[in-house]
């Protein structure tokens, strides 16, 4: 038995080269290309990550699609359907990097055992041979994705060796370097298991720890507020430890407001695509025929082509018929389920149907456990739609992050997207991807895996360039361990003030803090209760609300090792949190209706705001610094 | 739904200090009671966070007992139905049972490889030194084809 305990931890202090700090898409994709550099050169290298890599991350459930491949399509479309569904503005250089390299990755994955579903004819045709994919979509692609992470994480944890992953280790800030305050030195974390904190120094890290989740009131509140949309574990841990140590954040105004099955969250996109179901509201009506008009107001329709428009402007049209109490929305699963099966046989229709539950038994099981609940099978009954609690992410269809340098080989880039290193922020040394990388959303699984292979790369080249680094800590380790640390003290000091554990006046339990943060940012930070508007007015009551939450910040009590992994994971929902209010702040406009609006300046206005919001945070001051950063195209309009 | 541990089937994975749920769980909800003192039942674990659960199934799917289970969300849905896998080395097997008594059953492929077998390497190109800082490529040289007629300063 040792001495430690609680509140007085072992510290366990490591020195490595590159350090991962995260253990989803983006990691793997990262430990798989960092050790074949590395296979010659000895770098030290470390994956931490605060759950199980077989199932940790946004693809820890499973997924039922590939969202990003290219195959048959030039990376310059993908460009500007990014483009587009982003309404105007992303970094062009880092979405096209995506799109040169993802496709790799997913042979990679199919080589690794992931079944890919194949045309007629194609069966047992691995994509590299020529085996053509089933589309949902131009972009997608069908996989039995069940075991998507655990056979991406197999192959992660081959190639970077077993003793050199960290699980359930959660590191919650980045500690600068001591003699050179624009680079990052180290990292500090705890063991959720043991009484065991960690600091590790480093020449290099990768921060990729998802995107952010549970920082709005979801619509559910009870048991089903874990029911969230994109991974509840994501907790803005890669923003806000990117902000803390004063790395330059780009577009965290954007959000993501997916319109899905009410309640369980599940996937629509097979369903609109592959299934060509309709939408429709209270009356049968198609709302977004009836409502196209709308998208002629307020220049919402810039980036409109054809029937192709911004996921936000989808969400817009539905909105407008919840607002005026057409809802609910449903989707037509039976007509769709019919117009199908007419021309099939039996066997065929067994099979659609299949294909219809693995949608969801792939990566939203818990859409299945509501249909079973309420007795809906979807060629009989009718869904729900609706649109979710607000999510901030860099990966999936939003683009909020942190500004990342690109490559500089694509022709046109303009200085200020590079800066020697491709994925390095603007702290030198500390690079990211996945929902880190800011300004380029749509990358998807895939994308997420080749966007950590790339930034690896990158950190190869820069140790290797960098190598008489020697890093020091600008904090004592027993600084970091009384500021880690700081809930169970708060907990201990003060826990036999009274009688009830949970109410005391002098602490505040993460689960309370996490309540009064979305209570706020629901309320004045365009949640679902305003129907995602806000005002000038409103933010500023959200500012002087935050900024007392942050101050309280402090108070959390953590009465154990578990409670203290949610008060730092709360930690970091706040800064999240405000850099997104402060963006929504900033942006005069409403950049993206249907995800939220300024009531205030309700038009999109290219003319002032066809730019990128970047924001700076000083933790020593607390406060942020925003401005414009030009945006520039580089792929030709269609 | 927050997934439940049956008191009958758990053996707290044979007196082990961690059970397979709680090292799989990605969100840390799964705790083994070893003495009984929290849950009334020693050496059983329990979800100790329901509110907090995502539903990925993850400690379901890896419990050697079968022992776990979920009740979808009791604010959202009514009672009686039931979601259950069975995940074998190649395929899943589901059981849906709905409220009504209706029952679905239906099996898919999860990997074409046997687990554990993966050679991350196997077969792909040795790095090039020269071409680390080369952006088109990655080490396996992959990269898609590139039509730089579309870039507007081509």
């Amino acid at each position: 038995m040792s001495e430690y305990s609680l509140g007085n931890p072992e510290v366990i202090e490591e020195e490595v080269d590159i350090l991962i700090i995260g253990g989803g898409m983006a990691a793997c994709g990262a430990a798989f290309e960092l050790q074949r550099w590395n296979e010659n050169k000895n770098l030290k290298i470390k994956m931490v990550d605060k759950a199980a890599v077989d199932r940790s991350g946004a693809v820890a459930q499973g997924l039922s699609a590939i969202n990003t491949y290219m195959g048959e399509n030039d990376p310059a479309d993908y460009v500007r359907y990014v483009r587009g569904d982003l309404m105007g503005i992303t970094r062009e250089d880092l979405v096209y990097d995506t799109g040169r390299h993802v496709d790799d990755s997913v042979h990679n994955f199919e080589r690794w055992g992931l079944p890919i579903w194949k045309q007629e004819g194609d069966e047992g045709k691995s994509l590299t041979e020529g085996g053509k994919p089933v589309r949902s979509g131009r972009w997608q692609i069908m996989i039995n994705g069940e075991s998507y992470k655990p056979i991406v994480a197999e192959a992660a944890k081959k190639a970077l060796g077993i003793d050199n992953i960290q699980e359930r280790v959660f590191i919650v800030r980045m500690v600068d370097d001591k003699n050179d305050p624009g680079r990052v030195a180290g990292a500090a974390g705890f063991s959720v298991r043991d009484n065991k904190m960690y600091v590790y120094k480093f020449k290099a890290c990768l921060l990729v720890c998802g995107g952010a989740v549970n920082v709005f009131r979801p619509r559910s509140v009870g048991e089903g507020s874990g029911r969230a949309w994109y991974p509840v574990w994501n907790a803005g841990s890669t923003y806000a430890m990117a902000a803390e140590a004063g790395a330059e954040l780009t577009l965290m105004e954007n959000r993501f407001v997916p319109a899905r099955f009410k309640d369980g969250y599940g996937p629509v996109g097979a369903w609109f695509l592959l299934f060509k179901a309709k939408a429709m509201n209270a009356k049968g009506e198609d709302y977004s025929e009836k409502n196209a008009h709308l998208l002629q107001e307020h220049g919402y329709g810039a980036y409109v082509k054809g029937h192709a428009m911004g996921t936000c402007l989808r969400n817009h049209l539905m909105m407008h018929e919840m607002k005026n109490g057409m809802g609910p929305i449903f989707m037509d699963t039976v007509t769709a389920l019919a117009n199908l099966a007419e021309k099939m046989t039996p066997k065929e229709i067994k099979h659609l149907e299949a294909e219809a539950w693995e949608d969801f038994l792939d990566m939203t099981i818990g859409q299945c456990g509501i249909w079973a609940g309420e007795n809906i099978e979807p060629d009989k009954e009718m869904s729900e739609l609706m649109p979710t609690e607000p999510y901030l992410l860099g990966s999936h269809a939003g683009c909020a992050g942190i500004w990342c340098s690109g490559p500089e080989d694509l022709p046109g880039t303009p200085d200020h997207y590079h800066w020697g290193y491709n994925r390095m922020t603007t702290v030198r040394g500390l690079f990211t991807e996945g929902d880190g990388c800011g300004a380029s959303g749509h990358k998807f699984s895939s994308g997420s895996h080749a966007g950590g292979r790339i930034a690896a790369k990158a950190m190869i080249k820069y140790v290797e360039d960098n190598s008489d680094i020697a890093p020091e800590l600008d904090r004592s380790v027993d600084e970091l361990k009384e500021e880690i640390y700081r809930p169970v003290q708060t907990f201990l000091e003060h826990k036999d003030y009274t009688t009830a554990i949970d109410v005391n006046p002098h602490y505040i339990t993460p689960k309370m803090l996490q309540f009064r943060l979305q209570k706020l940012m629901d309320e004045y930070v365009a949640g679902v209760s305003t129907w995602y508007q806000t005002n000038a007015a409103m933010l500023g009551v959200a500012e002087r609300k935050l900024g007392m939450l942050k101050e309280d910040s402090l108070k959390m009590r953590a009465k154990d090792l578990h409670e203290l992994l949610r008060a730092w994971e709360n930690y970091h929902r706040i800064l999240t949190a405000e850099a997104h209010m402060k963006h929504i702040q900033f942006r005069e406009e409403t950049r993206y209706p249907g995800y939220y609006y300024r009531t205030d300046f309700l038009d999109l206005d290219d003319e002032n705001w066809k730019c990128f919001v970047n924001s700076n945070y000083d933790r020593n001051t607390g406060e942020w610094t925003l401005k414009k950063v030009p945006w520039v195209e580089l792929i030709k309009e269609d | 739904m927050p997934t439940y541990v049956r008191t009958e089937k758990c053996d707290g994975c044979k007196g082990q200090d961690r059970t397979a749920c709680m090292y799989i769980c990605p969100h840390d909800l799964m705790r083994l009671d070893k003495d009984g003192s929290e849950t009334g039942h020693a050496m059983r674990a329990y979800n100790q966070e329901p509110e907090q659960c995502w539903e990925c199934y993850s400690c379901i799917k890896i419990c050697p007992q079968n022992a776990i289970e979920c009740r979808s969300y009791a604010d959202v849905t009514p009672l009686g139905g039931m979601v259950q896998p069975l995940r074998g080395s190649d395929a899943i097997m589901w059981t849906i049972k709905f409220r009504n008594g209706n029952m679905k059953r239906f099996k898919f492929p999860i990997r074409t490889t046997a687990e554990g077998s993966t050679e991350p390497y196997a077969g792909l190109p040795e790095p090039v030194d020269a071409e680390i800082g080369d952006h088109s490529t990655l080490f396996t040289k992959g990269t898609h084809s590139c039509d730089m007629s579309q870039f507007n300063a081509s």
